[in-house]
């Protein structure tokens, strides 16, 4: 299977020429041990009942476009990976992240941070009620801007398959000048990262949604 | 990816990594992310480091994940990261990098004949993660342990902890330069 991870040294993406290593990765002849074959286990009991809808962590309603975002996570082999920790963040509908850092010169909503998490069920599956996030301008390049996306996180059941990537809206024409986005080696590859409009899954007079499953990469014992 | 759940589960294509970003520090870190145990248990020591490019320079904005096994070597089964309770043991620290590029964890020294922790690095400008082990100095079982021995001799120090009393140790992570980290895939 060929590797579908973006290169450490992506130098149209400028953080990366001094963060990337420059040495290659040492693969162990004897592979990983316990600890790196098992991960993290989080419970229902630490989670807040409302982590995964964004919508509802404050006293109002966010302003922009309501959407579910619901998917599965599955092993390499396609099986799902039940109970596993999925953690989501991203910007406003205006394009403005509530990190202090974040000056970009939109406007912050009160009544929307932006992060959320949940444990995907016995089958796999996740499920988040968000407001579609905007694009936003950085500094990467001369009037660079990122498409849309959803910052995830996701644990897996070996710390080989811990994964943090960003889900993207289908047809954004800020993909083709996107140096993140364009990092993935592939097309297909690219596509993967894009969620499909999902009517089924909308909810009448109140919501769009979208559908993106997430596949981890082979546990070691799975090669 | 449009049908519904299939009946038999078909070999799927690996989602792709992308960078963390900067502006996780509203949704990653969490209160007491860094106390794997208290520090006022008995056997606590304190593990910290700064995350350093290619220059030296500290990064603001990376996000370090630990998991260990526990003293008794065994990897730990119990939840409850999230909402420590200052008594199961987890396994599991997660710590932000400051505007100084540091990063701390108060945990125990894990078990086995060459203890050691696994660790994760997330940066802006990382687009896919780093993985790598942080092991013990003047621990007897390191000398044969075949993940250290593969790692060539003149990098193997990267990976050790530097003891800077009898419950700290320091560990610094290179990403690149002179003193690069040894970063393990696969």
């Amino acid at each position: 299977m060929s590797d579908p991870h973006p290169p450490y040294l992506y130098p149209p993406y400028r953080s990366t020429p001094l963060r990337a290593p420059s040495q290659p990765l040492v693969v162990p002849k004897y592979g990983p041990d316990a600890i790196e074959l098992s991960s993290p286990v989080f419970g229902h009991a630490e989670l807040g009942l409302l982590d995964n809808d964004l919508t509802k962590q404050h006293a109002g309603e966010p302003l922009g476009e309501r959407i579910v975002v619901t998917g599965r996570v599955l092993d390499s082999g396609g099986r799902p990976v039940p109970n596993t920790l999925v953690e989501i963040w991203q910007t406003n509908a205006a394009g403005r992240y509530i990190h202090l850092r974040d000056q970009h010169p939109a406007p912050l909503d009160p009544n929307f941070t932006g992060a959320g998490r949940c444990l995907t069920d016995a089958d796999g599956r996740y499920r988040f009620v968000t407001i579609k996030p905007g694009a936003y301008p950085w500094r990467n390049h001369h009037n660079a801007w990122r498409p849309a996306h959803i910052h995830i996180s996701v644990f897996g059941t070996a710390l080989s398959q811990r994964l943090v990537t960003q889900m993207y809206f289908p047809g954004d024409p800020l993909f083709a000048y996107d140096p993140i986005f364009g990092s993935i080696p592939g097309e297909k590859a690219r596509e993967r990262l894009v969620a499909r409009f999902d009517m089924d899954t909308t909810v009448p007079e109140w919501a769009l949604a979208y559908q993106w499953d997430i596949v981890l990469g082979a546990t070691p014992v799975e090669d | 990816m449009t049908q519904p759940t299939p009946a038999q589960p078909m070999p799927a294509q690996p989602t792709p990594s992308q960078t963390v970003g900067p502006f996780f520090g509203y949704a990653l870190p969490y209160a007491d992310g860094s106390r794997v145990v208290p520090e006022w248990h008995p056997d606590a020591i304190r593990i910290h480091g700064r995350v350093l490019d290619a220059e030296g320079e500290p990064l603001p904005d990376a996000l370090v994940e630990i998991w260990q096994t526990g003293p008794d070597g065994q990897v730990a089964a119990s939840y409850g990261a999230f909402s420590r309770d200052g008594h199961d043991f987890t396994g599991f620290g997660r710590c932000a990098t400051d505007a100084a590029g540091h990063y701390w964890f108060s945990t125990v020294k894990p078990g086995g004949a060459a203890p050691h922790i696994a660790v994760i690095v997330f940066a802006r400008g990382l687009l896919r993660s780093l993985a790598t082990r942080i092991y013990f100095p003047g621990e007897p079982g390191n000398a044969a342990d075949p993940v250290l021995s593969d790692v060539p001799a003149d990098r193997r120090d990267t990976l050790v902890a530097v003891r800077e009393g009898d419950r700290s140790y320091g560990f610094d992570v290179h990403l690149q330069g002179e003193q690069e980290t040894v970063f393990f895939g696969v």
